[in-house]
């Protein structure tokens, strides 16, 4: 199969658009979403918290399903599409890594700041142990240089990564950004190369086709843009525009369309827009899943959710430091000038 | 007054830190600092103070009868730590293991040094432990914790080698620890290295929940209060950064930690309250021991 298809797509809806519904998947609903996707052919399908393993917790959002459940769920139901998983170190462990390799998961997608890649090497090589097909997951890309990102990723080929992505956490990268870090990784590591986006800045779509042109054959998306952020390469559409543009996916077209619109869209709880927050995430270059938690904050704390966002930005917090939102949200409520009654 | 003679055991940043510290202490002498490499910076600094620099290990330093030391603190590695514990025990000198190799029981300088001051080797928890229980441990002696959760954020800077290689002890050993030491039915433990320039200072988010009805605001924020002096008299740069958030049954706390800038930046107040946290700890059994002596 894999020999007919000119890029391989992995679906992150499980994964990724586990933060747009806050962490709130059901067993069913993966067992539904998983089949639909297996049917549909679609050669990876990433299940576990928005923060990957190990992320149901105070800081990102409790899981309501165990997800160890949801990730034996989707493999029962999946006989030709590999289940895939992330790991951020710091955050999961090699503990769970194994626990999810023995429930059936092939991929082990291990995940750090785009210039701390030196986290990875155990997990990377002992995913490889057990047996999985390793990717190295370099996020919020665009706050590290090029030549930055080269190092890194040469780093993770090192380890033993099967494939690098470059991944635009923040929805920030600009298609030229976006072809300039493809083509610097494809002319320095010998690995696959994917790529990984999010829709702030509508731009998913377009960063993705760039990435494609330059030689990513790894590609990210997610059914109804479910994702955190504005969502992520709306994967139905995506597969409809490569057909057009003779891009062999493997993908089947209706499927997909039928699965987002009976599915999916039913357990959005709004549909998947550009918000002005999921846009001022795109706009000040932060993290994808900081939207919904800086919403509740900015409704707690009686303050702009936006001017949170952009002080994040400022502060350059990086991915997984959702309790910076709290406390810049409590900062800001605390110099505003009072409202003087008269 | 007499004082307690002490080495250290490893010349890097840690090794090299504590070194400064000691030089400070009333109940410690530091005779000696050990390495294995010949052409280190630690090394050559503590000759040039004045110590012995052993160039040859713990078993160079344990053959010279010259060098002596009741108490000695061993911030090499892990695996390193297995061999050091075993020969240090045989030769009866007390260790304080600053690795995460966990040969001892887990000790929070600012909670349970007490009730450990007999073992002959202790372990340090991690700096995040060494943050953080202190905080789980206030809020749970006046409102049972039922589940707390840390989140360290470290400078990429002050992150070494071994720290990167070994991710997954700091998140399980934290966790591990800050429900014995600090009494939380459950703990989880989250770090995450931040590369900015200017380096961040070391800050640390922790979450409590605390059992359903047992909630005590005023309580909660006077032991908190507490226990920020109790570790600002070993750490001047541990700090709450805000004010704690109550949300029913749960406390959030945001602390910040910035280092003495002995030999580590002061952003790297992970690094300085371990060394921080081991000098209280060898300070209290020198306290003992002399205590001993003069009865």
């Amino acid at each position: 199969m894999t020999n007919e298809r000119d890029i391989l797509i992995t679906e992150v809806a499980l994964r990724d658009g586990s933060h747009a519904i806050n962490h709130q998947y059901t067993v069913d609903q993966v067992l539904n979403i998983a089949k639909a996707l297996n049917d549909a052919n679609v050669p990876f399908i990433e299940v576990s918290h928005g923060d990957g393993l190990a992320g149901s917790s105070l800081q990102y959002g409790r899981s309501r399903t165990n997800e160890m459940e949801l990730i034996e769920a989707a493999v029962s139901v999946a006989d030709k599409s590999k289940i895939a998983v992330l790991l951020l170190p710091g955050i999961g462990t090699l503990h769970e890594l194994k626990e999810a390799a023995n429930l059936g998961a092939k991929m082990a997608r291990i995940a750090t700041h785009v210039t701390e890649a030196d986290v990875a090497p155990q997990h990377i090589a002992y995913a490889k142990e057990l047996g999985m097909e390793t990717v190295g997951f370099l996020m919020m890309n665009h706050m590290a240089p090029v030549a930055k990102l080269v190092e890194q990723a040469k780093l993770m080929e090192s380890y033993g990564a099967d494939t690098v992505y470059v991944v635009d956490s923040a929805g920030y990268l600009l298609p030229d950004q976006v072809r300039e870090r493809i083509r610097a990784l494809k002319q320095s590591i010998g690995v696959n190369v994917g790529f990984h986006g999010h829709n702030n800045l509508s731009l998913a779509m377009a960063n993705t086709l760039a990435a494609i042109e330059e030689g990513a054959t790894r590609i990210d998306g997610s059914v109804r843009c479910l994702g955190a952020g504005a969502g992520n390469t709306q994967t139905e559409v995506l597969v409809a525009v490569c057909e057009r543009m003779g891009i062999k996916t493997g993908v089947d077209l209706y499927k997909m369309m039928d699965l987002a619109e009976d599915i999916v869209a039913p357990i959005l709880q709004v549909p998947q827009e550009i918000t002005k927050d999921s846009l001022t995430l795109g706009y000040a270059g932060v993290y994808s899943s900081f939207a919904l938690h800086a919403k509740r904050a900015a409704a707690k704390f009686g303050v702009d959710s936006r001017d949170i966002l952009i002080e994040l930005g400022k502060r350059k917090v990086v991915g997984g430091q959702e309790d910076m939102i709290v406390e810049v949200a409590a900062e800001i409520a605390k110099n505003k000038p009072k409202t003087v009654l008269v | 007054m007499s004082k307690v003679k002490v080495a250290v055991l490893g010349s890097g940043n840690i090794g090299t830190d504590l070194m400064i510290k000691l030089g400070r202490s009333e109940f410690l002498e530091l005779t000696a600092v050990i390495g294995i490499d010949p052409q280190s910076d630690g090394l050559r600094r503590a000759r040039e103070l004045g110590y012995a620099g052993v160039d040859t290990g713990i078993d160079g330093f344990l053959a010279d009868p010259t060098l002596k030391a009741d108490i000695v603190f061993d911030a090499t590695s892990a695996k390193a730590h297995l061999y050091n514990a075993k020969v240090l025990k045989e030769a009866g000198i007390k260790v304080i293991d600053m690795t995460p190799a966990a040969v001892g029981p887990y000790v929070c300088a600012a909670v349970n040094t007490d009730e450990h001051l007999d073992k002959d080797n202790i372990n340090l928890i991690t700096c995040g432990g060494q943050a953080t229980i202190p905080m789980v441990h206030a809020v749970n002696r006046v409102a049972p914790v039922e589940y707390a959760e840390i989140v360290a954020t470290i400078a990429s800077l002050s992150a070494g080698p071994g720290t990167r290689a070994n991710i997954d002890e700091f998140t399980e050993t934290t966790s591990r620890a800050i429900a014995e030491v600090g009494g939380a039915k459950k703990g989880k433990a989250i770090m995450i290295l931040n590369p900015a320039e200017p380096p961040i200072m070391m800050r640390d988010t922790v979450y409590t929940l605390v059992e359903e009805g047992k909630m005590d605001e005023e309580a909660i924020r006077k032991s908190i209060a507490d226990m920020e002096k109790v570790v600002q008299a070993f750490v001047p740069g541990y700090r709450l950064r805000t004010e704690p958030i109550f949300e029913g049954n749960k406390v959030t706390i945001f602390l910040e930690v910035e280092g003495a800038g002995d030999y580590l930046p002061v952003y790297a107040g992970n690094l300085d309250i371990m060394t921080s946290a081991g000098v209280k700890i060898a300070e209290a059994f020198a306290k003992k021991l002399l205590t001993k002596e003069t009865v």
